[in-house]
């Protein structure tokens, strides 16, 4: 069945992203159920599964937010996540974008985009720090990226929902991470914003691993890459949209609702 | 709050330069002021109208040791969003050691006329000095003791608490019972600090008699010189993006960590600074109040502190400045004429600043932000100039 | 000695033979009149054959003797009783009570006594309450005897553990016998009976009493009694264990006792904080609101209903809930619902009317402490061993605590108003949709809360000064015990009361209240620091948020 395409797919010789038997549990509730997955190097990839699935749990997991209780998870395929915590995963290179878009609201946005920036994040080297021409240029180029350079002043907290969707994407940017995980990115956003985030997150699987996590299935359809189905915190499926929507387990637990 | 995008100065040069316009404001009012105070005190007759006493400076160098307090605890709380309930303490503490060098210069002029002990230890039947109290007959030790034991306290409390994600009320919660259990251990006898009493009959400091008027006005220029200074660090600090990068913790601490800060080591940091800049505060004040004892720890007092930056608006240096000036000048002006209702007024100020003023008396009145627009508007030009340049 | 000895059991055979009444009334008569004697070693004498009477008048008069009441009147010599009126006193005949007429006070002349004769009129009062009818007044005459160590009544005692019956007032005779024994016996079997005795019976009297015969011994006559001395040492050894195992228990109910205090305090707060999330630093007034309730309800029952005084309590209870509930709802429609979700602008708005509700009560009631008496039913001490007792007020206010943690309990539960409660608090959107009014419950919620820290008040009033200051002392121990227990669960609240209450007083022999009290603050910071959300925390993804 599908499980063989998962265990066909483990070759950790060449993976970003590795994650091996990942169990958590709340007070007994299981979220993650001996979760087993692989991400490659450039690959975009699409999560999906009903509510409780487990999908921001996995994404705790993968960035130092909750220690999982048994399995392994590492990054290129030779540091445990499971050791690291949030600042060291970041700084590793896996950004991460929240479900509710979180921006810092009393920052304009080129401040925003700053702090981003990749450089040494200690609160020294902070309080001694200045811009520099070249990191100016980047900030002003992912400000085109994400379409907000007009609102390059403007204070974070006053951009409307997809304009902070855009800013946070642009934040993980400004991080230039290699492995970027993405939390229902067009949650709450317009036809016209969901179709923009779409081609901005395909522009940016370019050049990078990306996992998508998303309920909109038009949205996931639209992106064109591999999914994987999560159910009660372990895959169910995984391949092209094609392939998941058509697998009968699926559709019972999932589509067929 | 944002400096400009790119600077080629150094991080020192723009210390005053870069103060933005309210900090340049502040600067030249606290320096007029100090100027006035000193030509009243000194030159002005007493009989003019315009001679200021001796006492009104002390009450007056007084507030500027709370107008420091205010800015160390606006740093952490108004800046990085954590309210510590503590910040008495460390003033407190800075206050001791600034006690214990005032009761070593007493020497032999104590009631028991005991060259090396203080007469509290003399009344305990204590013989020899506790090593603790070696060192304090030097004053430039007694200096490095002032920011050294807030600091140490800050750092090992903070190190602990922060590292183990001990955010919000907890973290409240925590440094206000850190601050009783050193109100109970101050009161101790055995603890060598005095007791009930603490430490007071205070003769001199550096050579100079601490009753005298020179003295008191010489204690009063360094209290405007620590604030002033105290205020340029805390600009500096506010104004870097370490600065920039505290408010994103305040705002959105898993967005911080998630950018790759370690959100523990910025905190601790600021919360040592603070805790220094509260230390240095109480040392200023003791040789001004003529006494230290175990009250100055008492949880309503750190929690008052809270209060005076609130009022005057958390988030802008001078706002915190401005409310502990305020604040105190209302106490002593109601406990003096309506002591029944300054309690009702204080605890009235508590429930109107944060119902009605949540920005205080700064961040209400807008007058204060046109300086700030104006300056962000002149911004986005300099910006414009750079792209011109680099294309 | 000898001599003393069988009159003195001349005297007990006259107080159980009936038939001698008319020759004791002479013999009362004599005595008392043999009270006039100078020396103070024969008055004690006479003092102890006025006891060994038996007489029920023989009580009056060695009290009045006591009292300074027993007066020789210059002009026969007779003893006569005098009670000043006025400026002249009323003589009446201390025998048979007939009245003597009114004398000014220089016709008299004290009957004087020293501490020898108080000693001996001490230890008569006693051997008269001996036979007396009420089983608790011959308990303490035994007692009030083993502390005179009075040997005349040796023998008395004697024949009375034989006829007593009442199985509490046995060991108590026992004992001060075996005590008189060791003290004066000279049969050295008497005397190893009797510490056989003594060592059943223990208690630290007991051990003193052992403690200085030892030494005696040692002094006197080290040799001869090295069997009495080794079994004296081995009978102190048995009381010493016995009294540390009596004192680990008395530490245990003094912590228990503590932690219900504590409980009491904290437990309203585990609702407002634990499942409101609202930092009420004015919990603490809530708790001294409900102490001043009581203080009113008593001093209304004073003035109205004087008879009523010792019941003012029990009505005080629901009615500090209801004023406390209501101060409570207030506080939490005028400033807390609009600071919902701002815990730290919370903590200081209440902080503020914490110190507004302290400075109303200093101005109403004044800045001294209110006093609220412990009714009747409530004093004294509910005594299980010698050595070991516990108060009736302390355990009360532990059951007290543990009936208001169960009422809690059964509230949050199993009524309509819990299960609205934890849906609002969980999710205030959805059991907004739900029809359940939110706002209505967090002011319910909030009220319950604080109704139950006036009931602490209630109780509080008990063991602690009625003042404006009352919460003070309560609110950070309160929330350390909240903190420590785990947030939002109230069997963790128990076991932080519990464990911090016991805590501080192990700690306290070791290192004085102030030494345990700053440990056992340091302990709860790491601690806390170790596990930020408490001993019962709630492990979730979303709880940081």
């Amino acid at each position: 069945m599908d499980m063989s395409i998962q265990n066909k797919a483990v070759d950790p010789a060449s993976s970003i992203l590795y994650l091996d038997g990942v169990s958590v549990s709340f007070d007994g509730f299981k979220a993650l159920n001996e979760l087993s997955f692989v991400v490659q190097p450039g690959e975009m990839r699409a999560i999906i599964g009903p509510n409780g699935a487990g999908k921001t749990t996995m994404m705790d997991v993968i960035t130092g937010k909750t220690r999982p209780d048994e399995g392994e998870v590492y990054f290129r395929d030779a540091t445990d996540l499971t050791r690291l915590d949030e600042a060291r995963i970041a700084n590793l290179g896996i950004g991460r974008k929240f479900q509710k878009p979180t921006v810092f609201e009393s920052h304009s946005v080129y401040d925003n985009l700053e702090l981003s920036l990749k450089c040494d994040k200690g609160p020294f080297k902070s309080l001694f720090s200045r811009l520099r021409t070249e990191q100016h240029a980047r900030i002003v180029e992912i400000l085109e990226t994400i379409r907000l350079y007009d609102k390059r002043d403007w204070l974070a907290g006053n951009l409307s929902h997809g304009q902070k969707q855009w800013l946070e994407i642009g934040m993980l940017l400004m991080q230039d991470p290699e492995l970027l995980l993405v939390d229902e990115p067009v949650a709450g956003m317009t036809d016209a914003e969901t179709v923009q985030t779409a081609d901005l997150l395909r522009l940016i699987a370019k050049s990078h691993s990306v996992v998508v996590v998303e309920h909109d299935m038009d949205f996931v359809r639209s992106l064109d890459c591999k999914v994987t189905v999560l159910h009660e915190g372990h895959v169910l499926a995984e391949g092209s949209l094609e392939t998941v929507a058509s697998n009968p387990q699926v559709i019972e637990v999932y589509l067929g609702r | 709050m944002s400096t400009s995008y790119v600077t080629e100065k150094g991080p020192f040069v723009s210390l005053l330069t870069g103060l933005p316009g309210g900090g340049k404001a502040f600067m030249g009012i606290l320096l007029a002021a100090a100027v006035f105070i000193v030509v009243g005190n000194q030159i002005i007759p007493e009989d003019n109208f315009f001679h200021v006493p001796t006492y009104m400076v002390s009450l007056l160098g007084k507030y500027l040791c709370y107008a420091l307090l205010a800015l160390s605890v606006d740093l952490i709380w108004g800046f990085c969003g954590i309210l510590s309930l503590g910040h008495g303490a460390f003033f407190a503490l800075g206050g001791y050691v600034m006690g214990m060098y005032l009761m070593r210069q007493i020497g032999d002029r104590g009631v028991y006329g005991n060259p090396e002990l203080p007469d509290f230890m003399v009344f305990l039947n204590w013989q020899e000095l506790p090593w603790y109290w070696f060192g304090f007959e030097s004053f430039a030790f007694t200096g490095l003791m002032i920011m050294l034991v807030p600091g140490l306290l800050a750092f090992i409390f903070g190190w602990f608490a922060f590292r183990s994600r001990v955010t919000g009320v907890y973290f409240s919660i925590i440094t206000q019972a850190m601050t009783y259990a050193l109100l109970l251990a101050f009161f101790r006898n055995d603890m060598g600090f005095g007791g009930n009493n603490g430490l007071t009959d205070f003769k001199e400091i550096i050579g100079f008699d601490l009753r005298s008027d020179g003295t008191r006005l010489g204690l009063f220029v360094g209290s405007v010189i620590a604030l002033a200074v105290g205020y340029l660090v805390s600009s500096f600090i506010t104004q870097s993006k370490f600065g920039r990068i505290l408010i994103a913790i305040r705002d959105a601490e898993s967005r911080t960590r998630f950018t790759g800060y370690r959100v523990e080591y910025y905190k601790l940091t600021v919360f040592v600074i603070s805790a220094v800049l509260a230390g240095i505060a109480g040392s200023l004040y003791v040789p001004q109040v003529g006494i230290i004892n175990p009250s100055e720890f008492s949880p309503a007092n750190s929690i008052e502190v809270v209060i005076w930056v609130a009022i005057g608006g958390r988030g802008t240096l001078w706002g915190a400045v401005l409310g502990a000036i305020l604040v105190n000048w209302g106490k002593s002006y109601f406990t003096g004429a309506l002591p029944e209702a300054w309690l009702y007024m204080l605890g009235g100020l508590f429930v109107f600043s944060t119902l009605a003023l949540p920005k205080g008396i700064v961040g209400t009145f807008p007058i204060f932000y046109d300086t700030i627009r104006r300056k962000l508007g002149r911004r986005a030009d300099d910006l414009s100039n750079v792209k011109e340049g680099d294309a | 000695m000898y001599f003393l000895r069988t009159a003195l059991i001349f005297g007990l055979l006259f107080v159980f033979a009936e038939a001698g009444q008319l020759v004791h009334a002479e013999t009362l008569q004599d005595l008392t009149q043999a009270l006039s004697v100078k020396n103070y070693t024969k008055k004690a004498a006479v003092v102890e054959k006025l006891a060994a009477t038996g007489e029920v008048q023989a009580n009056t008069i060695l009290s009045a003797l006591m009292d300074g009441a027993l007066f020789t009147r210059k002009s026969d010599g007779k003893i006569v009783l005098g009670t000043k009126i006025k400026k002249n006193y009323l003589l009446v005949d201390p025998v048979d009570g007939t009245e003597l007429g009114e004398v000014q006070k220089s016709a008299l002349k004290k009957v004087r006594i020293n501490n020898k004769v108080r000693i001996a009129i001490r230890a008569g009062i006693g051997r008269l309450e001996l036979t007396s009818a009420d089983p608790e007044k011959r308990i303490s005459a035994a007692a009030a005897i083993f502390k005179s160590e009075a040997p005349a009544m040796l023998p008395v005692l004697r024949a009375l553990v034989k006829s007593e019956k009442n199985a509490d007032v046995k060991p108590a005779l026992i004992r001060s016998v075996a005590a008189l024994e060791l003290l004066y016996g000279d049969n050295h079997d008497v005397q190893m009976f009797a510490v056989a005795d003594l060592k059943a019976a223990g208690g630290p009297e007991v051990k003193a009493l052992l403690n200085k015969v030892l030494i005696n011994l040692q002094l006197n006559e080290p040799a001869q009694n090295s069997e009495l001395a080794a079994a004296i040492r081995s009978a102190i050894a048995a009381i010493e264990t016995q009294l540390e195992t009596y004192g680990l228990i008395e530490n245990l109910f003094q912590g228990v006792s503590l932690a219900s205090v504590l409980l009491l305090a904290a437990i309203g707060l585990a609702v407002t904080f634990g499942v409101m999330g609202v930092i009420n630093m004015a919990h603490g007034e809530m708790v001294m609101i409900g102490a001043y309730t009581t203080y009113i309800i008593q001093e209304t029952c004073r003035i109205y209903a004087p008879g009523f005084l010792d019941f003012s309590l029990i009505v005080a209870i629901p009615l500090a809930f209801v004023v406390a509930g209501t101060f409570g709802i207030l506080l939490e429609r005028s400033v807390i619902r609009f600071l919902y979700g701002r815990p730290l602008e919370t903590l200081l708005a209440t902080w503020g009317i914490s110190l507004i509700l302290q400075q109303l009560v200093r101005t109403i009631f004044g800045p001294t402490n209110k006093e609220v008496s412990t009714p009747e039913w409530l004093s004294g001490a509910w005594e299980i061993t010698a050595g070991l007792s516990f108060t009736y007020n302390r355990i009360a206010i532990i059951l007290f605590a543990l009936v208001v943690l169960f009422f809690l309990m059964m509230v949050l539960k199993k009524t309509l108003f819990g299960l609205q409660m934890r849906a609002v608090t969980q999710n205030r959107m959805m059991a907004g949709s739900m029809g359940i009014r939110s706002a209505r419950v967090d002011a319910m919620t909030f009220g319950l809360g604080s109704g139950v820290a006036g009931m602490a008040g209630v109780a509080l009033s008990q063991i602690d000064n009625v003042s404006p200051n009352l919460g003070q002392a309560y609110i950070i121990d309160s929330f350390m015990v909240v903190v420590f227990g785990g947030v939002g669960n109230l069997w963790g609240t128990l076991v932080g009361a519990g464990s911090l209450g016991i805590a501080n007083k192990f700690l306290e022999p070791y290192s004085g209240a102030v030494l345990a009290k700053i440990f056992v603050l340091v302990a709860i910071i790491l601690f806390i620091q170790k596990r930020p959300r408490g001993l019962f925390a709630l492990k979730g993804r979303s709880v940081e948020g």
